[in-house]
């Protein structure tokens, strides 16, 4: 079951012809899809795109009745090669992925798929995680879309604009048999809005269908003779085809005036950004009647020459708006101005960062430097300089993400640190996953992370010489390639290393999805298979499996055990339990339910007593627990706060394992609360009462007598 | 940086700055809800996912008024992002994230009204540190008033959990209370029930905060003064601190002499009494009487250092049942459990036996091969249950036989140490003194906790012997102190020793 539930959500694909839709990006283009008649999606989970297969996920049922095949893919190259079924077929087929990464990874089918070229619209929605809130390295997609020449569309954020392009793509990509790239910015993921609904449309040929008829073609095979073929195919017929699809749907958009010395040309997805900056500086207004020319680049790539050349025709000076770099659009503007003779000067990163994201602020202020430069008699005036807060940027705290309350892996990585204190510093090989939090305070655990399921291979080349290097691999990317690129590395090379696999049921980061090893039931997908039986077929047999990751002890001493045995050869610790976010939404309601009907229901929480609690916090440096906090020490006399449990305390049992472990101090206690006891739970408690409050005020009354 | 911007307009900007978990999500939904209701084309915009990791976010609203039926005008262009001096209400669900909003400029003097709670959520720099690492709460409520145009904050976690409900609904309640959204209370409240998720809750979180944000913060508490005394012991050793001590360290002797009865009865408190006026009879009363101040403080805390005794005898207080029950919000008709995690080692057990006992158990090794297997593991401690509650009533009733202990002995040694140092300095340089008193602040917790802050703390006093007579004792003192106090290895403190000796 995923984080987030979009069932009630996704009633909305249902609406026809003429019915006004409300709601997220995310829902729009899944809609657009099926009102171009796509025949089966698919992808891989990841920020921000996540949600996209959680909607594809819950609208099932629909996909179903309109027979649409929805694959839950195994990985982004499992997604690239399914869009294989668009090659021979006229099958609209749309694939989802979180980018750069999830490019990465699905590169080897798509650039196959664009090399041989599709007959059915193939459609790869791109969640580009670039800028705020992102958290992978800061590359661009567009390079790919380059070298393997797919073409990018990045439509300007509004959702009817975004519907509307998803079938475009479709026509782009059959008009010019090339897959085609929707960019989806994280932002747009999210952002809500309305449009106007149509019928959603059965595909003409389904892929069973298909599948019953096959098609066969070599010169579509990627095998030589025919792949110097489809390099000459791109050159000579998709890109024209493509060029002149985009040229006669008008694709990309021109605002503002007819004529001017000065003009803008802006990536799509950037488009409402500027408005705003054009609007601050009193050149547009809300609804987008900028005063200076603006060309809209709904499609990133391929450019137009004749669009370009007729844009920058009589202009002085043009201003590229492209985030990141290399600025490969600048580089062709300027290409392209050059061969058609024209004066226009392309101005571009010598206004704005090279790097980073283009903000409100930084589109602001790249606009005034190119008008100070080009256009001053229309540039705003210096606006005067607000003076720094340095106290305040050394006040505030910077959050760096860390593990849920109650989250299974913050124990593995607390049993990591004391074993450390005995073993010494180890090399650890991060993964991608909730897990390489570990890097951060209070653990600082964590030397590399190459990648989904990368964490074994990444330790591979530490040949042990009296310490072992330990990897880290979650279930979520053990299984999307971490089995054979970590596993069966290790088993091959018979590598000396400890990988540790968490298991915690689901691909948590990525918003709880189920996976080959989850315990839940599923409805649509095979789960229940476990990751031990995996990694012994591989042939590796010094194998752990420990199902309570909150014993501490046991996972400090099975660590020591890995990192000291005389057996040589990898060495694999299954840590289990599961996401706790998934527990507690799975639970919490149950509880609830089971104590309104009054049943006996046990709520456990941990506190923390504040007159024995003397303000180390060695605790909170074992833990970083969200609930696990401090106070202001409620004691005259100390002065350091003293650590404190809230509410939001689910119970784990990690704080007390912890204090154990680590030998730390007397002031954890759990109290286990029952709501509706039984006759029996009443009677004991009555018991306990009338003794311990009888010798509790014997003693009140003793200290009454020694108090000040 | 900024860009000023045309006072008058038609457009609504809205920026939450929440962390995980606050339902920032929830609170942006009740806001577009309430603005389509009313006649607003509205947008929003968000990350998924980081709230979620505990880090922080932001949620981002705008809202233009929609054109009247059949009106010749496009839609509007809405922004993905804030731009700074170009947001009117900034919404944070906690001081250090109001911080962040003016930071990052989204608050700004001409159109800014900040709703902000003023309560802290403790980053993990801040909670993680040895001693207190919580940056100042002042800073911020300083800057929000002075940045904004206008400043509501009040403890809105407070008031969620007064209401029973999230803060979001506090947050949204504090929003409608402002009055900087042109709709009526109703209709903020509309928004709830379409949500239709834990309305009583909701909408009563909604009515603090909407009361809140109109009243403004309520000034806080004053500290009372020390109690009177309860008994003649009391009487007497308070009588005698009026006599002796300066008036600005009297309520900190006060509660020294509380503690040490409450520890071990009115004796200690007069053995601490006269530590105390050894050190008062050396402070020239410069600063306040620092170096009394100081020694009021640490002599008690030291004094009522934690053995096992301690911690039994306040595991099974009336008055701690009691704190436990409220904490947990233990609700009529419902029943609890309570367990503890302890782990005496071998060590601890032989703090609290006769001195020589103690000794010979320590020292001797084929005992403690013996003995050490059952002190090997923590132990659950249900003080709930008769059985665990009786052993821990005992263990607290030896307090009387403390006195006699292998610990206390060893303690009393180091305090009379410290104090001959401290007294030393005092003579010619009361600030060094003050200083090397508040060290004591270096010995806290239990076990290896207690081993090295013990360690550190002996590290840095025979670093002190070296200063005595010097020029800047007391500012190198103190350095020192924060060194140890800076990680938890010792590499700082290790670092300021060599550097100072080099």
């Amino acid at each position: 079951m995923a984080e987030r539930s979009f069932k009630k959500e996704v009633e909305q694909l249902r609406l026809g012809e003429g019915e006004l839709f409300e709601g997220e990006g995310i829902l729009a283009i899944t809609k657009g899809l099926l009102q171009a008649s796509v025949a089966y999606v698919g992808g891989y989970q990841g920020s921000p795109i996540s949600h996209l297969m959680d909607v594809f996920s819950d609208a099932d049922p629909l996909l179903r009745e309109l027979g649409v095949h929805f694959v839950s893919n195994a990985s982004e190259a499992a997604a690239g090669a399914m869009l294989a079924a668009s090659v021979n077929y006229p099958l609209r087929g749309a694939v989802a992925w979180k980018s750069v990464v999830g490019t990465n990874v699905a590169s080897d089918a798509l650039s196959n798929l664009a090399s041989g070229g599709v007959t059915g619209g193939a459609l790869i929605i791109i969640g580009e995680d670039y800028g705020e809130g992102s958290s992978i390295m800061q590359e661009r997609t567009h390079a790919f879309a380059m070298k393997s020449q797919m073409w990018l569309l990045d439509p300007r954020p509004n959702l009817p604009m975004m519907v509307d392009m998803v079938e475009k793509a479709f026509q782009l990509s059959e008009a010019s048999h090339t897959p085609v790239m929707m960019e989806m910015r994280v932002r747009s993921c999210h952002m809500t809005g309305s449009f106007v609904a149509k019928d959603n449309r059965r595909p003409p040929m389904t892929v069973g269908q298909a599948a019953a008829n096959p098609k066969r073609d070599i010169s579509r095979i990627v095998l030589p003779p025919a792949n110097f073929v489809h390099e000459v195919e791109k050159i000579e017929q998709r890109w024209p085809a493509a060029q002149k699809f985009i040229a006669e749907h008008r694709l990309n958009e021109w605002f503002g005036p007819e004529r001017d010395e000065i003009g803008i040309i802006v990536q799509g997805g950037l488009f409402n950004g500027l408005n705003r900056a054009l609007e601050l500086l009193g050149l547009s207004d809300p609804y987008g009647a900028t005063k200076i020319p603006v060309f809209c680049l709904n499609v990133t790539y391929p450019l137009l020459p004749e669009e370009v050349r007729s844009f920058c025709a009589g202009k002085k000076a043009v201003l590229i708006l492209e985030e990141g770099q290399p600025e490969f659009i600048e580089h062709e503007l300027n290409t392209l101005v050059r061969q058609a003779d024209l004066q226009a000067r392309i101005v571009g990163k010598e206004v704005m960062p090279r790097a980073g994201e283009y903000s409100a602020q930084v589109l602001v202020d790249g606009v005034a430097a190119f008008l100070r430069a080009h256009a001053p008699a229309r540039a705003p005036a210096m606006p005067a300089e607000v003076p720094a807060e340095a106290d305040l940027a050394s006040t505030v705290p910077g959050r760096p993400a860390g593990f849920c309350t109650g989250c299974p892996e913050r124990p593995i990585f607390a049993a990591m640190k004391l074993a450390q204190r005995e073993v010494g510093e180890l090399h650890v090989s991060g993964d991608i996953g909730c897990h390489i939090f570990s890097i951060f305070p209070p653990f600082n655990i964590g030397n590399t992370t190459m990648g989904y399921g990368l964490g074994t291979a990444g330790a591979s080349a530490f040949k042990a010489e009296g310490k072992r290097a330990v990897a880290m691999m979650g279930d979520g990317g053990f299984w999307h390639n971490g089995l054979t690129s970590g596993i069966g590395n290790a088993a091959f090379n018979q590598d000396d290393t400890v990988t540790i696999v968490i298991d915690n049921g689901y691909s948590a980061a990525t918003g709880g999805q189920d996976i080959l090893s989850s315990r839940a039931e599923n409805q649509t997908r095979v789960t229940n298979h476990p990751i031990e039986k995996a990694i012994r077929g591989m042939g590796i047999d010094w194998v752990r499996t420990l199902t309570r990751t909150y014993d501490v002890a046991k996972m400090r001493d099975t660590l020591k055990e890995a990192l000291t045995s005389t057996t040589k050869g990898p060495k694999v610790i299954i840590a289990q339990s599961e996401c706790m976010l998934n527990k507690q939404r799975r639970e919490k309601p149950l509880a609830s339910k089971a104590a309104r009907e009054g049943k006996r229901v046990v709520r456990e929480r941990f506190g923390v007593d504040p007159d024995t609690c003397t303000g180390d916090h060695a605790c909170i440096r074992l833990s970083g627990c969200p609930s696990l906090s401090i106070v202001p020490n409620p004691d005259p006399l100390r002065e350091h706060p003293v650590t404190h449990i809230d509410n939001s305390c689910v119970g784990c049992g990690n704080c007390g394992e912890v204090a154990h472990a680590a030998v730390l101090c007397p002031s954890f206690y759990k109290a286990s609360i029952v709501t509706n006891p039984t006759r029996w739970d009443r009677i004991k408690a009555r018991m306990r009462h009338i003794v311990i409050g009888w010798l509790q005020q014997s003693q009140t009354r003793n200290l009454a007598l020694r108090a000040y | 940086m900024t860009t000023s911007t045309p006072p008058a307009r038609e457009r609504i900007t809205i920026a939450i700055l929440a962390l995980g978990g606050e339902g920032g999500g929830v609170l942006a939904d009740w806001i577009r809800q309430v603005a389509n209701q009313h006649g607003y084309v509205v947008q929003g915009t968000s990350i998924a996912g980081v709230a979620q990791r505990t880090g922080s976010t932001v949620y981002y609203i705008e809202m233009v008024k929609r054109a009247a039926e059949g009106a010749n005008r496009p839609e509007p262009v809405l922004a993905m992002m804030p731009a700074p001096g170009d947001v009117d209400i900034v919404i944070a669900s906690e001081l250090m994230e109001a911080g962040r909003a003016i930071l990052r400029g989204f608050v700004t003097g001409d159109r800014t009204t900040l709703i902000g709670s003023t309560h802290r959520v403790y980053a993990i720099s801040e909670k993680s540190a040895l001693g207190d690492g919580t940056a100042s709460s002042q800073r911020i409520l300083d800057a929000a008033k002075r940045r904004a145009a206008r400043f509501i904050g009040f403890d809105m976690a407070g008031a969620a959990a007064e209401a029973g409900s999230v803060i979001s609904s506090v947050m949204f309640g504090a929003l409608a209370g402002s009055e900087t959204l042109p709709f009526p209370r109703e209709a903020f409240e509309d928004a709830i029930r379409h949500g239709g998720k834990a309305l009583e809750a909701n909408l009563k979180g909604f009515g603090l905060g909407f009361q809140r944000a109109r009243a403004g913060e309520a000034e806080p508490p004053q500290i009372l003064d020390p109690s009177e005394p309860t008994t003649a012991a009391g009487r007497a050793l308070k009588a005698a601190i009026d006599a002796s001590l300066p008036p600005v360290a009297r309520p900190l002797a006060i509660e020294g002499v509380k503690r040490l009865m409450d520890y071990q009865g009115s004796r200690y408190a007069e053995l601490y009494l006269s530590r105390l006026g050894a050190i008062h009879a050396l402070d020239d009363g410069d600063t306040d009487w620092q170096l009394t101040r100081h020694a009021a403080r640490h002599i008690a805390l030291w004094m009522s250092y934690e053995d096992t005794i301690r911690v039994a005898d306040l595991k099974v207080r009336a008055v701690r049942s009691a704190r436990v029950a409220a904490e947990v919000r233990l609700a009529p008709g419902q029943v609890m459990a309570v367990t503890e995690y302890m782990h005496p080692r071998l060590q601890e057990i032989c703090d609290i036996l006769p001195v020589r006992l103690g000794r010979w158990i320590r020292d001797s090794a084929a005992i403690q091969r013996l003995v050490e297997p059952l002190f090997r593991a923590g132990r659950l401690v249900e003080t709930t249950s008769l059985r665990w509650f009786l052993a821990l009533r005992l263990i607290a009733g030896m307090r009387g036989l403390r006195p006699r202990t292998l610990r206390y002995s060893e303690e009393q040694q180091r305090i009379d140490g410290w104090l001959a140092l401290a007294a030393r300095f005092a003579e010619r340089d009361p600030p060094a003194a003050a200083e090397l008193i508040a060290c004591q602040q270096l010995i806290k917790g239990y076990s290896d906790t207690y081993e090295r802050g013990l360690a550190r703390f002996e590290a840095v006093l025979s670093e002190a012997s070296h200063l005595a007579g010097q020029p800047n004792a007391a500012t190198r003192l103190r350095a020192l102190r924060e060194a140890a106090l800076a990680d938890e290895q010792g590499d700082t403190l290790a670092c300021a020793i060599s550097a100072k000796s080099a």
